[in-house]
């Protein structure tokens, strides 16, 4: 109480002074906080994907007719690689019969395919966990407990339409944005 | 300076750290309670500013190498690439290589400064041949990050300098061959100046901190020269009165910086350098960037290879013995009536040497560059002759003195006013 | 003694003004004559292009000077810069129009061989020719230049004490008043010059004289869009082609330049204000000595 009552009497004694004093340090501290605010922007936008990343993120016309059933190619869009699979019927109708409230992120198969290609599945190629690729493209790989991929580094399984199954990973195989141009070719992006 | 600590850490925190690391306690002696004499005026902000220019060279420079390639096919259009694709990539560039130039204005301020007032005197001789050592290291740093470009400077730039090596006798061409990493300036030479061009800035960083400790192990000169005699009248502490005024100088610095950047962003360079480098064809006229110029002008008067490199070293080196080529005990010269004249001609002939060293070599250019060179190497003759018979005027007892004089000179009406802003008035 | 210091200051921040000054005086090659001073749109602080000149200029470079010269600098130079803010401002459509209409290479396709495909907004430029040996076989034995720097490349001595005044009246417009100059300077040799050998024409602005480029722009050779009355909306001259390849070629080495421009005026107001604050906190402080007493 002492300590207030000797700061209030300062306070009278100088008020004006002190209060215009104040305000101009209140100022030129705030405009100091905007200027290094400002000088900010620069340094970390600079990180951000540059106009020429940005461009090279234009679509992507691919053929799948090449792809023979039960194979899958990889590719890469916006340097990311994707994996194209032509699932047999056995593994579609796997991959159908799914109860999907059994799966830890629930989809169906036909969320994940195009209608009328179900054949065909697109996917991202890099586990959800910390991104591995997992195996099960090449017709010797492992594919897993669920006739998809299996992720060496930490035990993922995916099942056949790219949904984790099994281990560590929290989601499913993402889909590229694409659709289908004509019967076998597609646009990606 | 260094007395004992006015630091009293207040918290528990505080007291625990300072029991184990007192880093607080450095801040703050070296920081807040730091006293610098009172009567220091606006050159003094320019060491504050070189710090500054020091900070955001190394800040931009870090960013430009995540973006930049070291090759010598990429190299010229990696830095468009950053010129046109990165976001903000023509800011931080611009601010970059502008940045170097105005880095040198203040240091040339600096230096000038600390020749005016004699601030390489006694005890400050240490503090003042760290400076040296610091703008070769500047030099050595400006000129490997000028070739960064692989532009037609950077490359015949490269290519003179590092043969300026092969003048010396025996050991020349095996030097100039070791520093390409080649039979010329190729991509090897590109890759080394990089690397060294990233690890040269730490390196003045560490040379700096040498170089403020030993300023405050010795304190501040100040423009009577007559040393602190008491703390409480002649000095104030470093926060808030300093801190301010650096920083209110720092911003004016940066608004003329900033108008290079933003509205004349190529003045200070070559057009040539934006012409991939070529080692076929070399521009009509090789020039440095401005601020080695009255080296170069120099280097170009000695009609000898050798000499003309021993000149140049010489004209740098030399500064490093100004505490003992000055023999005047006096150390500002504000008290000495013709070291004071002797001063400005002595900047009349680097501005001059400047100028020669930007134009052609030929003809009446050399001679001049030849008179200069010999009035520049005069200064430091005609320095230590004046020491011994220059009568100086008389000094003021103190610092405290010398204030109270300047406030009684002035016209004592509007005392206050008068007090607040001594030195904008100039 | 304050007259002297402030001396010092004003002389010390001449001398590096001076200094940085000087260098800009001996960038120009002998033999050639002033290039006369163009008005430009985008200069000054406040300058901005004028997008109907970038997109006329970018129709005399395709239809003329890309027959010879590169612009893509080691493909940092794109057609999507095209569509960018700041510039020309080709809307995407046209962009991806004008690249289709080129021919580029690709590859190695899954046979491992290249292939050709259409231009796509994210290719360089396509370049006339597929080296510079090529280049010069095709011209004689002269390598026209890439373009897309040329603009700040190409300059001329503004001399002592010009060149202290570009500072102040922000005049940078050296390299696209150097191009105008040469594009419209062909002349016919005066009296006493040397007889031209074959490849060599005579310039008015280019250093010593002699150009290897022809002629390259003549009257009415370009169609520049027509107005409402069915009349182009500018003249359809050397001097005016010229003048718009210049404007082109400047925003195409310095495609930021508005941004730039833009940006700096922000900073310098902030600067000014902020400086304006730190000098009263900084008298408010100096006003005393930590004791109360006057501290000057």
């Amino acid at each position: 109480m002492q300590r207030n009552s000797i700061v209030a009497h300062a306070t009278d004694t100088t008020a004006t002074g002190t209060t215009r004093r104040d305000f101009l340090m209140l100022a030129t501290g705030a405009a100091g906080a905007v200027g290094i605010g400002a000088v900010v922007i620069p340094l970390i936008s600079q990180l951000a994907p540059d106009a020429q990343v940005l461009a090279a993120g234009a679509p992507m016309d691919l053929d799948l007719a090449p792809i023979a059933e039960g194979q899958a190619i990889k590719l890469f869009w916006r340097g990311k690689l994707i994996f194209a699979r032509h699932r047999t019927k056995k593994e579609i109708d796997e991959a159908l019969a799914v109860d999907i409230s059994t799966l830890r992120d629930p989809q169906t198969d036909l969320q994940r395919t195009k209608p009328g290609h179900e054949q065909y599945l697109i996917v991202y190629g890099n586990c959800t966990h910390l991104g591995c690729v997992p195996l099960g493209n090449a017709p010797g790989d492992p594919k897993g407990d669920f006739d998809g991929w299996f992720c060496p580094c930490h035990g993922s399984h995916y099942d056949s339409s790219g949904r984790i199954r099994k281990g560590p990973a929290p989601l499913n195989l993402p889909v590229p944005p694409y659709a289908f141009t004509a019967d076998t070719k597609i646009k990606i992006g | 300076m260094s007395g004992h600590s006015s630091y009293v850490p207040k918290t528990g925190i505080e007291r625990w750290l300072d029991a184990r690391l007192p880093i607080v306690r450095l801040m703050h002696d070296s920081a807040v309670s730091y006293p610098v004499p009172r009567n220091l005026n606006y050159l003094w902000t320019f060491g504050g500013i070189l710090m500054f220019m020091l900070v955001a060279q190394i800040v931009t420079g870090i960013i430009l190498t995540m973006h930049y390639t070291p090759n010598s096919l990429l190299a010229f259009a990696s830095v468009e690439h950053i010129m046109r694709d990165v976001n903000y990539g023509w800011l931080l560039r611009y601010l970059h290589s502008n940045g170097a130039s105005m880095f040198f204005v203040a240091v040339y301020v600096h230096i000038f400064r600390g020749i005016y007032y004699g601030s390489y005197k006694a005890p400050r001789e240490l503090l003042w041949i760290l400076g040296v050592v610091i703008f070769l290291l500047m030099m050595a740093t400006a000129f490997m990050g000028y070739v960064l470009p692989w532009g037609q400077m950077s490359f015949w730039g490269a290519t003179v300098i590092t043969n300026l090596f092969s003048a010396l006798p025996v050991i020349g061409e095996t030097i100039v061959t070791f520093l390409w990493g080649g039979y010329s300036v190729d991509n090897p030479t590109l890759n080394r100046f990089f690397s060294l061009h990233y690890l040269l800035p730490f390196m003045i960083f560490g040379v700096v901190i040498l170089h403020i400790w030993a300023l405050h192990v010795v304190g501040q000169n100040n423009p009577t020269g007559v040393e602190v005699k008491n703390v409480q009248k002649d000095t104030v502490p470093f926060t808030p009165y300093a801190t301010i005024k650096d920083i209110f100088g720092m911003v004016v610095f940066t608004f003329v910086f900033a108008y290079f950047v933003f509205y004349q962003p190529n003045f200070m360079g070559h057009a040539d350098n934006y012409i991939p480098a070529n080692p076929a064809v070399t521009p009509s006229h090789i020039v440095p960037e401005w601020y080695f110029l009255p080296f170069y002008a120099i280097l170009r008067a000695i009609p000898d290879k050798l000499g003309g490199v021993l000149a140049m070293g010489a004209a740098i080196v030399v500064l490093a013995f100004l505490p003992w080529i000055d023999t005047s005990k006096v150390k500002s010269m504000s008290y000495r009536p013709i070291a004071r004249q002797l001063f400005w001609a002595f900047l009349a002939v680097c501005i001059a040497l400047g100028y020669l060293g930007a134009m052609p070599a030929e003809g009446g250019y050399v001679t001049a560059s030849q008179i200069f060179t010999v009035l520049y190497f005069g200064f430091f003759v005609v320095l230590a002759l004046v020491g011994i018979f220059e009568k100086p005027r008389p000094l003021p007892t103190s610092i405290a003195d010398s204030v109270l004089a300047n406030l009684k000179g002035a016209s004592g009406v509007q005392l206050a006013t008068a007090a607040a802003e001594p030195n904008v008035k100039g | 003694m304050k007259t002297s210091t402030f001396r010092l200051a004003l002389t010390g921040l001449a001398t590096g003004l001076a200094l940085a000054a000087a260098t800009v005086s001996v960038q120009a090659a002998e033999g050639g004559v002033k290039p006369p001073a163009q008005h430009w749109s985008f200069s000054g602080p406040f300058g901005t292009f004028d997008r109907a000149q970038l997109q006329r200029g970018f129709k005399v470079v395709k239809e003329v000077c890309a027959n010879c010269h590169a612009m893509n600098l080691g493909n940092a130079v794109r057609m999507r810069n095209l569509a960018q803010p700041g510039g020309p401002e080709f809307t995407p459509g046209q962009v991806m129009a004008l690249a289709a209409t080129y021919q580029v290479t690709d590859g190695p396709n899954d046979q491992g061989e290249m292939f050709q495909r259409p231009g796509r907004p994210a290719d360089p430029f396509p370049a006339p020719f597929p080296n510079e040996q090529a280049a010069r076989a095709a011209n004689g034995g002269a390598f026209p230049p890439d373009l897309s720097v040329l603009a700040k490349a190409r300059t001329y001595e503004r001399g002592f004490p010009t060149f202290i005044f570009d500072i102040f009246t922000q005049y940078q417009e050296q390299g696209p008043d150097y191009i105008t100059a040469v594009l419209t300077g062909y002349a016919k040799p005066p009296e006493g010059f040397p007889p031209l050998l074959p490849g060599q024409n005579y310039n008015n602005y280019m250093p010593g004289h002699l150009i290897a480029m022809p002629q390259p722009l003549q009257d009415g050779q370009i169609e520049y869009p027509k107005g409402a009355d069915g009349k182009p909306q500018v003249p359809e001259t050397v001097h005016q082609y010229a003048e718009d390849v210049s404007a082109f070629l400047v925003w195409m080495a310095e495609p930021h330049l508005e941004a730039r421009k833009r940006l700096g005026f922000q900073v310098m107001i902030f600067l000014a204000i902020f400086a304006g604050l730190l000098y009263y906190t900084k008298k408010k402080v100096w006003a005393r000595m930590p004791d109360g007493s006057p501290a000057h």
